[in-house]
């Protein structure tokens, strides 16, 4: 009787969505906001990804408001999950292939992230990608090794601090008398690694906050296991 | 018809085949396995679309993070439905 | 056109799984469905015909050949905090099935506290 209902419920929404969305013109040009973005990137803001250039700088605020919330999820798991005698991770340690190779290849994930939100004004990236990726390279030493362990404390003052970062550079442009978040850097040459003024310092701060967070989220769940 | 339409009507054919198996499935692991094939399908699609920051993002986030908090939590409850 | 049609079809598949299904983890995977389909709706709408990626990347490209920026940096931000609404209802299930033994709908409904 609910299947029913259910599917005749999902019928109509699908006709009416589909025969209004088919009405949207399919790869007409660019018009309004994102033609001025397009436009005007290299002189207002002097990145050469655009992407890049909207995220942080043109809708800075914004992902102010992202990295809150992806903080707020990441100390909510960790105040649901919470348990007073502390466990040890009990899961197998994996075969001799997989930890040898593990041990070779983790520097290198760790090079490729790290190289990814530093160059994300450049190339197409960012901090949140970078992040991820660091926090796949530990994700990766927890399955292979039963006793690798990461240092609480550290993991939590280094997302501190670059948090405090992110706020500081925001409040630095309130200072110098402009508004919050503000270009306030020189812009160089578009292309080198040193240009666009605060948009590599931002994007570091993230990177190193979003896999320091992730890597506790991680750590976090496998350590329920009994 | 030209070459990528056929690919990208190919591609379009396997993410329904994939999302429909993972509602389906009575498996729950093999539900989460059809979840992390749609992702990285759609990833495919995104870089044909000609937007290689949301292809990256997708393909770094869906994948390897989304699966392994899913199997974490199967582990710790019931791994076959009803 | 054809992504139109793919992301639509995506979404109703995930409101499906959200409807009708009883166990709660197949409710939470129904979510990311209807997650991923949206975010295709949002990126084919801005396609423009034979454009590029909107990078600088060599010294003579032109602005009106590029992709739209715009609906890009909007899915970029939703990506992300879908992976955190997902993990923060998998530990609430992880907390339940603590509790109740059970992770059926319907019979959690039925017990009290």
């Amino acid at each position: 009787m609910r299947k029913v209902i259910a599917i005749l419920l999902l019928i109509i929404i699908g006709y009416y969505s589909i025969d209004t969305i088919l009405k949207i013109p399919f790869g007409e040009g660019v018009k309004g906001v994102g033609k001025h973005y397009l436009e005007s990137t290299i002189k207002e803001t002097g990145a050469v990804n655009s992407v890049t250039a909207i995220v942080v700088s043109y809708r800075g605020f914004d992902t102010l408001g992202e990295v809150t919330v992806l903080f707020l999820a990441a100390t909510g798991l960790g105040a649901i999950l919470y348990d007073k005698k502390g466990k040890k991770r009990s899961l197998q340690n994996a075969s001799l292939i997989v930890k040898t190779s593990s041990k070779i290849i983790y520097p290198l994930i760790a090079l490729l992230g790290a190289y990814v939100f530093v160059h994300g004004h450049l190339t197409p990236g960012g901090g949140f990608q970078g992040g991820a990726i660091i926090a796949t390279g530990v994700l990766l030493m927890f399955i292979s090794y039963r006793s690798f362990e990461t240092n609480h404390k550290a993991l939590s003052i280094i997302e501190s601090l670059a948090g405090m970062t992110f706020v500081t550079i925001g409040f630095a442009g309130l200072i110098y008398g402009t508004s919050f978040l503000q270009n306030i850097l020189p812009f160089g040459i578009p292309g080198e690694l040193f240009s666009a003024g605060i948009i590599p310092l931002i994007y570091v701060a993230v990177g190193f906050k979003v896999g320091a967070e992730l890597t506790a989220l991680l750590d976090n769940l496998l350590k329920t296991i009994k | 018809m030209s070459w990528l339409m056929i690919i990208v009507v190919v591609l379009s054919v396997v993410l329904i085949i994939a999302a429909l198996f993972a509602v389906y499935q009575k498996d729950l692991l093999l539900a989460v396995i059809g979840t992390s094939a749609v992702s990285v399908v759609l990833s495919v699609l995104f870089y044909i679309l000609q937007a290689p920051d949301v292809a990256l993002t997708e393909a770094a986030i869906g994948v390897a993070l989304t699966t392994i908090i899913f199997v974490i939590t199967i582990k710790k409850t019931k791994r076959f439905e009803e | 056109m054809i992504y139109y049609i793919t992301s639509i079809l995506l979404v109703l598949i995930g409101m499906y799984a959200v409807l009708v299904k009883k166990n709660l983890i197949k409710i939470v995977i129904g979510l990311s469905i209807v997650d991923n389909g949206i975010h295709l709706l949002l990126i084919a709408i801005g396609y423009v015909k034979n454009g590029t990626a909107p990078i600088f990347s060599k010294a003579g490209l032109q602005p009106n050949q590029m992709v739209d920026p715009v609906p890009q940096a909007l899915v970029l931000t939703a990506i992300v905090i879908g992976l955190a609404v997902t993990a923060v209802a998998l530990s609430l299930i992880i907390r339940l099935y603590d509790h109740h033994k059970t992770l059926n709908i319907n019979k959690i409904r039925k017990l009290k506290w």
